[in-house]
């Protein structure tokens, strides 16, 4: 029972890093549903010029390794930019930026799923291409958009372990570093490995919640 | 005296992927006039139609609508413009997150500015002269494809346009519920609403145009009253066409 004690032990510690985990994978959804959305729109309806620059975009973050990514920007483009990022703050903008290159993709493919009479109908009521994006595509599109958007959540999850390598201080990092002292490994990995289902359980459930919570009657596509 | 045409569109061209659609099509539509586009499908009758509120741009051509011409190449005023100018489709095109009333809403709080309250009371009204004054709850896919065309009725109507164009608006629907859309429409001609419609329903033509334009390859090859136009012997294009479209009917039904 001396894995069982040692894991009780520092449970508390490692849950801090799942707090930590979670802040990382909140902040970078958040930042590629922010930066996802426009730039989707921007590849549906865009200039060229603006479409191939998001294009450049799109295949640069995810033509790249996160692992190099992470070891680029943390110690290389922020410096750079004379950003004094912390190890937590430097993970999530970079899982972030990623993320906003897949997201972009949900979403387009979500906008281009739509019958082209949607935004049509918009015009022909005298709405302007934005004011159809926004009320009309936008609303029919995120909603589609859902499903993917909760595997992209457990793949950052995911993702996030990384953290290790610039030192934030996550579950893998806590784990790592009480395993190392501990020599506890088997059951501490255990132990993580269950943190991240049930964090990935509990966020897929409440995206599924969401999904049902926004359904229209009848609608399918 | 010559009254002012409320939409009058000149030499409109078309084209589409380098090949013309629509050559030189002129049309003059007056006050309370319902004027019927029938022909062969790909003669142009629905690029015509999308053409004359500029959902297909012309590459040429004037559109005048009560007597001011329109500058499609500025956004400002084409949006003013489609504002007045109604359009129904052949595929309703409702929108498929809002409920009935919603649909007819949307246009009249986003681009008229009505406030939510004022919008929502403006659709049920509407809604009722349709009949569906028991489903403004219910989404597009709650409801019948004549259900859902009534509603695109309504969206139509609740901007008040000074003309509505209907695309083929009962093509896409079962048989038994023609009827509910035509007597709608039949009700706005009846009511004095401007309107230009392409239609294959001969019957509704016949009983209610006041001028039917014949079109075939993207251009108007007659057009005359109802009485002139499918009389018996008159030998026109336009009674030929309809003879074979009745009888198709005969034979099917």
């Amino acid at each position: 029972m001396q894995q069982l004690s040692v894991i009780i032990e520092a449970l508390p510690y490692i849950l801090q890093g799942a707090g930590v985990s979670l802040a990382i994978v909140c902040f970078a959804m958040g930042v590629g549903l922010v930066m996802g959305i426009p730039m989707a729109v921007g590849l549906v309806y865009g200039h060229p010029v603006v479409r191939n620059l998001i294009r450049l975009y799109v295949w640069f973050f995810r033509g790249v390794p996160i692992l190099v990514l992470m070891f680029l920007f943390y110690f290389g483009v922020f410096d750079l930019l004379g950003l004094d990022l912390n190890a937590i703050s430097a993970v999530s903008l970079v899982l972030g930026l990623t993320s906003a290159a897949y997201q972009s993709q949900i979403f387009r493919g979500a906008i281009q799923s739509l019958p082209q009479g949607q935004l049509r109908a918009a015009r022909a009521l005298g709405m302007s291409d934005p004011q159809g994006v926004v009320s009309i595509i936008l609303p029919q599109a995120l909603r589609l958009s859902i499903p993917a958007w909760s595997n992209e959540y457990s793949i950052i999850l995911k993702d996030s372990a990384l953290a290790y390598v610039v030192g934030a201080m996550d579950i893998f990092t806590r784990t790592h570093f009480v395993a190392s002292r501990t020599y506890e490994h088997l059951a501490l990995f255990i132990n993580a490995g269950v943190l991240y289902f049930i964090i990935t359980l509990v966020g897929v459930k409440l995206l599924l919640a969401l999904e049902k919570k926004v359904r229209i009657p009848g609608y399918t596509h | 005296m010559t009254q002012t045409p409320v939409l009058r569109v000149e030499n409109i061209n078309v084209t589409l992927g380098g090949k013309a659609i629509l050559k030189d099509v002129s049309l003059s539509v007056n006050k309370g006039e319902l004027k019927v586009l029938i022909g062969p499908s790909g003669a142009g009758k629905s690029t015509f139609l999308q053409s004359i509120n500029c959902l297909i741009p012309p590459v040429s051509g004037n559109i005048w609508l009560e007597g001011e011409r329109v500058d499609i190449e500025n956004r400002k005023k084409l949006h003013g413009y489609r504002e007045h100018v109604g359009m129904i489709f052949q595929d309703f095109n409702l929108f498929d997150h809002l409920r009935a009333a919603d649909n007819v809403s949307i246009a009249l709080r986003k681009v008229r500015g009505m406030s939510r309250k004022e919008a929502h009371a403006r659709a049920l009204q509407e809604l009722d002269r349709v009949g569906l004054g028991d489903k403004v709850n219910l989404y597009p896919a709650e409801l019948s494809g004549g259900q859902k065309q009534r509603v695109a009725i309504a969206r139509a109507l609740a901007m008040d346009p000074t003309v509505l164009l209907l695309d083929e608006p009962t093509s896409a629907l079962d048989p038994e519920l023609v009827g509910e859309v035509l007597a709608v429409i039949r009700d706005m001609a009846q009511s004095g609403l401007t309107m230009v419609m392409a239609t294959h329903q001969m019957d509704f033509a016949r009983a209610l145009a006041d001028e039917i334009v014949f079109m075939q390859q993207g251009q108007i090859i007659e057009q005359g009253s109802p009485a002139e136009l499918l009389a018996d012997k008159s030998g026109t294009r336009t009674a030929d066409f309809c003879s074979k479209l009745s009888d198709l009917c005969e034979g099917s039904c």
